[in-house]
């Protein structure tokens, strides 16, 4: 399939998804179906939980850092104790401290950052009970808290905001697990691996070397990897290994699961406030911005490589491809790649470190916007929905009005929790680069000199503090600065956004409606995806230009202008 | 026949009233029409000495601290400053000037506005001289007290050429009280015991008669004290909307310091990578910390909020809080009064309609002569009727006419010349009266009748002995201009409803003329009352004006309750504004200054974030160049040097807050379109002209700086 094909049947198949995967995943969170209510009560019956009775934000908030600070707990236990736990062929010892919670954290906070390589760390049974079980569970939260600040715009002076048990449970049971299930048997029917028997050895005898062929339990947890935007691969290589990614329509398979859920809950949103108007302009500006990120990376990466260049030994028709996946070609892996950064997923189909310093930069800032576009699986919405009432609060002072936004007035309070939640990241990524940068244990990370160097330290925070989990590569992440430094990151970017969200929700879901009229500030034009869009990038503008001027611009200028 | 004089909206002066002999007061006499708003050039010479001195005064570190925006400046200006103590050079000292000088200004911008409100306060203050009352005994005799001795309830009398010591309310008597001390209009007003004009406001003179006064207010809360507390702005509190900016400004202050202090270690590992020797200095890393806070919409955020109620009073309009003010802006649902608001008061002739083969010159001849001698409003308008429409003029009726004046009995009046007798009056008593004379109602005369009563006028049945002649149709005329005012509104999404006693058939009748939403018919208080809920409860918010007693619950209610100064004290105490003017209209000025309030604001808040695009352009590259030479290419401005382009930004930034005060003071321009033109409007003007202009504007002052050769 040709690159120009492969988009536009991605965007088929998300026009598909946003329709109807929304809508279904509305009904889901209203609690209109109930196919699986035979699985559901028993787990309720477990946990304690009357699904009816829903909570105030203060309660729903709890019950999630409660849920959060067990899985935890529950990950980092398993890694500890892998070398007594069973499934594990290659009798692999306990996951070293710093190691197990930096894992632990990313894998409760849905980032999948991974200083570690999988088939030399992981026993299956770590990679099951702990690492994909999160993987399921962490996008349910995640996919919890946009509905519940979803709920506060479409409640009327309701003091709760829903259950958060319920609703990670219905998330799980209707929403994740069908799809990952489903996408699963693709994924092993093309060729990737799932089976519980350990690493073959494979002897060959005509060159009389012996190698090591890594296999376990890939292709189902491929499927939720994608589909959770969690990004956590089974092997090192992440989706550059044929076990994991083994065809084009697994690689296809892979854009449209990555896209689809963070797509299909704009459906959501604007169905939950009966107005799906509202739903399109959240999910233009998305739109607007991601293509504009796949055509400028897509471009800087099908110049020539300027080191293979000054070579003379090949011509580049294709462009730069030095580090991409060579199955798919430069273009789709810039695809996979750009579709990765920006929705928190964090899966890699190609090296990220051997992108052109501008191809680089285009995966960087992506996430610097704070991974709304699409972002990940409810990080997304929630996250926008920050940017948006941001939006609303300088355009509605502009037309005079009180601020408000779905009926909603926005006054101080839902402006400090906005603000305060869109200003979480970077604060997290910049503090955290300039500790490592000022230390020994920081300096030492990179593996490359020059502003190169400082990108790899800034890609890693950056990531991390977006919970996306893509590593920029070149930067020796497993030590215990890193580690502990790392968690920091990712919790700060999860939690410390996750509550003003929900407290956003409540807030919101007790105050009235104001009625619409010709002097309301219309939130479902044109206008609005405009000035959405540009709040997006001048906050992450104002607040990452000198910071990348000294990473990826530097290094890019200092080869002249691309 | 003299022209009919311009109705005062208070009742006009009383026969016998000393109307020449008006004494001017103090302030009626310098400035026109209007009372606590006297018009001052936005620079007047007096008030700009006075912030002149305010801006220095300002300095003071608890003043400062409830800006956090400026305070960081003036943090950041003694830190340069102890830098360039430390290591004089020309640069810090001007970076530590202009730092200094932003502060200053922004100083300066909060004294203009404070100015302003400050000299109307000062002439408030002389007109409340220490006055003498004279108070009522228990048995009935007078005793002479000072006005501050005067307690609530306590009961004081003034006679002609007293000054009425305290608001209180007339118990016993008439008088016509000049007001000009308050309202500015120089047309004495009729104060009355009993009723709705009952209220008399402390300050003002009694003109004529003698009246007796129940004090009201309790000593320093009287309408003149509050009046000087608010247009001196002396316990301003910021309005929920000021807070929630407020917050976001902090917030971005908050967050470019860590940005600008991390700038320290990664230009520091930038060095250590390339093995150069950067240009990170302190001095520069606070400049450009001011650079990038939202420093002019900091610095002038306080005074658009004082201007804005300044606005208001220019316009005669009191704000008891800037909370209400902005919800001015916020209103959905207008409530108006059809009298005196969207219908000129009276019911005019508009119209004759003969009936029963009589011509209309006939009718219109005989209605005039039985108007000759009604001195009401409806009289006379037939008269002009008659003399515009045929050329009839007033003449002279020679052998005595007898004028039968009408009474509620007969329903009718008219004139008795020689052997005619003609009546006009309602259509059932002119048709008894004609029976009795002999005559008959013609035929078509009942559909001519009831079709002026569906159309909302009153019909006046004309009869010449027992001739019926015809109808005259009494009209209740929709002001001019007011059809255009409403379809404004409509486009900005402010609903209005006219609130009338008529019957619902007139009312439908003049809503229509006058283009309003909604009415409402046969209004009561409690009807008032729950229209207003009913809005409310559909999430509008809702804005009033009243006067009456009546009125208060309703007016204590709406979201935005305009009280007439010509009101009752209840009146005026449940509305959260007073109307000096009592100009029912006042209320769509009201919304227009809350809006353009919030405008100015946000207008200034995206100009100022968009500024920072500019001053990265211009800081970045020079902070970076000595290690990356390469990023020398995000000079796009191509300023002169490091420090030149430095200094330029900050000079740049100085600069503006002071070319903005006229706009901060004056508002921006408000036009009622919808919110969607506006807003592409200031989007354009403020975001993308506040990513332009200081590309422009940091490129001259860098040109200047380099002329002058020190950079």
């Amino acid at each position: 399939m040709s690159y120009f094909w492969v988009i536009v049947a991605l965007v088929l198949v998300l026009g598909i998804a946003w329709r109807f995967l929304g809508s279904y995943m509305e009904a889901v969170f209203a609690g209109r179906v109930r196919y699986l209510a035979w699985a559901e009560r028993p787990v309720y019956r477990l946990i304690g939980v009357d699904p009816d009775v829903e909570q105030p934000w203060q309660r729903y908030a709890g019950a999630l850092i409660v849920f959060s600070g067990m899985a935890l707990l529950f990950t980092y236990a398993i890694q500890r104790l892998q070398g007594s736990l069973p499934l594990n062929p290659q009798h692999l010892g306990a996951v070293p401290p710093a190691l197990a919670w930096n894992t632990a954290v990313s894998f409760t906070t849905n980032t999948n950052w991974q200083n570690y390589a999988g088939e030399t760390t992981m026993s299956y049974f770590s990679q099951m009970a702990a690492l994909t079980v999160q993987q399921f569970v962490s996008a349910a939260v995640g996919i919890a808290v946009a509905i519940a600040l979803v709920r506060g715009f479409a409640r009327r002076n309701s003091p709760t905001i829903g259950n958060f048990w319920v609703d990670i449970v219905r998330c799980t049971l209707y929403v994740l697990l069908p799809i990952a299930f489903a996408a699963g048997f693709v994924f092993v029917g093309e060729g990737a691996v799932q089976t519980l028997a350990g690493p073959v050895t494979v002897h060959d005898f005509l060159n009389s070397t012996t190698q090591v062929i890594a296999r376990g339990p890939v292709g189902f947890m491929e499927s939720i990897k994608q589909l959770g935007t969690n990004g956590g691969g089974f092997f090192n290589a992440n989706g550059s290994d044929p076990f994991e990614d083994p065809s084009a329509l697994t690689n296809f398979l892979s854009f449209a699961l990555i896209l689809s859920i963070p797509v299909a809950l704009t459906y959501t949103f604007g169905k939950m406030v009966g107005n799906r108007r509202q739903g399109v302009a959240l999910l233009a500006a998305m739109a607007i911005l991601f293509g504009a990120w796949v055509g400028f990376s897509s471009y800087a990466e099908h110049q020539p490589n300027p080191a293979v260049a000054a070579a003379h030994v090949v011509s580049q028709p294709q462009g730069n491809m030095v580090g991409k996946e060579v199955r798919f070609g430069p273009m789709q892996t810039t695809l996979y790649d750009i579709a990765s950064t920006q929705t928190s997923t964090g899966s890699v189909s190609g090296a990220n470190d051997s992108f052109t310093p501008i191809g680089g930069f285009g995966l960087l800032t992506g996430m610097m916007l704070g991974e709304v576009t699409p972002g990940g699986v409810g990080s997304g919405l929630y996250t926008i929905l920050l940017f948006a009432i941001v939006a609303v609060f300088i355009g509605g002072l502009m037309i005079g009005r009180t601020p408000e936004y779905l009926g909603k007035k926005i006054q101080a309070k839902e402006v400090k929790l906005a603000s305060f939640g869109v200003l979480v990241m970077p604060l997290t990524v910049l503090i955290l680069t300039g500790i490592a940068v000022s230390v020994h244990a920081g300096r030492a990370g990179p593996s490359n000199a020059g502003p190169h160097a400082f990108t790899e330290i800034l890609y890693a925070f950056t990531s991390q503090a977006n919970n996306n989990g893509s590593a920029f590569a070149g930067l020796s992440g497993d030590t215990p600065f890193y580690n502990i430094l790392g968690g920091v990151a990712m919790l700060l970017g999860r939690f410390a956004i996750i509550v003003p969200c929900l407290a956003l929700g409540g807030t919101l879901a007790a105050k009235g409606a104001v009625a619409e009229n010709l002097g309301t500030f219309r939130t479902d034009t044109p206008l609005f995806v405009g000035l959405l869009i540009g709040v997006i990038l001048i906050v992450g503008g104002l607040t990452f230009f000198p910071a990348v001027s000294l990473g990826p611009i530097a290094e890019q200028l200092s080869k002249g202008l691309f | 026949m003299p022209e009919t004089p311009p109705r005062p909206l208070a009742s006009p002066v009383a026969p016998g009233a000393p109307a020449g002999t008006v004494p001017a007061s103090p302030l009626a006499g310098h400035h026109g029409p209007r009372g606590v708003a006297q018009a001052r050039s936005l620079f007047d010479p007096e008030i700009l000495r006075t912030a002149l001195w305010g801006s220095v005064k300002k300095l003071a570190p608890q003043v400062q601290v409830k800006n956090p925006v400026m305070f960081v400046v003036l943090v950041g200006s003694v830190v340069t400053f102890l830098e360039a103590v430390a290591h004089p050079s020309l640069f810090s000292w001007s970076i530590t000037a202009w730092l200094f000088l932003t502060v200053l200004f922004a100083n300066f911008a909060e004294a203009m506005a404070e100015g302003r409100g400050k000299a109307q306060a000062d002439t408030l203050r002389r007109t409340r001289a220490e006055t003498e009352a004279r108070r009522l005994r228990g048995d009935g005799s007078e005793e002479r007290v000072p006005a501050s001795a005067l307690a609530k309830g306590e009961l004081v009398v003034c006679e002609a050429g007293d000054i009425i010591p305290s608001d209180g309310e007339i118990t016993e008597g008439i008088a016509s009280v000049d007001e000009s001390a308050i309202t500015g209009e120089s047309a004495p007003v009729i104060r009355e015991s009993g009723g709705d004009r009952s209220a008399v406001t402390g300050g003002t003179k009694v003109l004529s008669d003698r009246i007796v006064v129940r004090i009201m207010a309790e000593k320093g809360q009287t309408f003149l004290d509050r009046m000087i507390g608010l247009v001196e702005g002396a316990n301003r509190q910021k309005t929920p909307n000021e807070i929630a900016l407020t917050i976001l400004l902090a917030t971005l202050t908050i967050v470019f310091l860590p940005v600008v202090v991390v700038l320290e270690p990664f230009g520091h590992y930038a060095d250590l990578l390339t093995h150069t020797h950067g240009q990170i200095s302190i001095v520069v890393l606070v400049a450009l910390l001011v650079c990038l806070i939202p420093t002019t919409i900091g610095a002038l955020l306080s005074a658009i909020g004082i201007a804005g109620m300044d606005r208001l009073v220019q316009k005669n309009v009191l704000a008891m809080s800037g909370r209400a003010v902005e919800a001015a802006g916020d209103v959905q649902t207008l409530l108006l009064d059809k009298t005196g608001t969207i219908t000129l008061g009276n019911r005019m002739a508009t119209q004759f309609l003969a009936v029963g083969g009589a011509s209309e010159q006939e009718l219109a001849e005989a209605a005039q002569l039985a108007s000759l001698a009604d001195e009401t409003p409806e009289g006379r308008s037939i008269v002009v009727l008659a003399k515009e429409r045929f050329g009839i003029r007033e003449r002279d009726l020679g052998e005595g006419p007898v004028f039968v004046p009408f009474s509620a009995l007969s329903r009718m009046s008219g004139v008795d010349i020689g052997p005619r007798s003609i009546r006009k009056g309602a259509a059932e008593a002119v048709r008894k009266w004609a029976t009795s004379q002999g005559g008959s109602a013609p035929s078509d005369l009942d559909e001519a009748v009831e079709r002026m009563a569906r159309a909302g006028s009153t019909p006046l049945v004309v009869s010449d002995g027992g001739r019926i002649l015809g109808v005259i149709e009494l009209k209740d005329v929709v002001k001019e201009g007011i059809k255009e005012r409403f379809d404004h509104l409509r486009a900005v999404g402010i609903r209005t409803v006219m609130i009338t006693g008529d019957n619902p058939l007139t009312a439908a009748a003049i809503a229509q003329e006058a283009g309003v939403d909604d009415f409402l018919a046969e209004a009561t208080p409690e009807r008032k009352m729950e229209l207003i809920k009913a809005e409310q409860a559909g999430g509008k918010l809702v804005a009033m004006m009243g006067d009456g007693t009546n009125d208060a619950p309703a007016l204590a209610q709406a979201d935005v309750g305009v009280a007439m100064n010509t009101g009752t004290t209840a009146a005026k105490e449940a509305g959260n504004m007073v109307d000096l003017d009592s100009n029912p209209t006042k209320l769509i000025d009201v919304v227009e200054v809350g809006k353009q309030l919030l405008i100015t604001r946000g207008a200034l808040t995206t100009f100022s974030i968009a500024n920072d695009v500019a001053k990265y352009f211009a800081i970045i590259p020079a902070l970076f160049t000595a290690t990356y030479p390469q990023l020398h290419r995000l000079n796009i401005m191509g300023l002169h040097s490091p420090q030149s382009a430095v200094l330029s930004a900050v000079i740049f930034n100085a600069l503006v807050i002071i070319a903005l005060i006229p706009l901060a003071l004056r508002g921006v321009k408000w036009r009622p379109t919808s919110a969607s033109s506006i807003l592409r409007r200031n989007v354009l003007i403020y975001g993308v002209g506040g990513v332009i202009v200081p590309f422009i504007f940091i490129k001259l002052i860098d040109l200047v700086l380099t002329a002058t050769g020190w950079y």
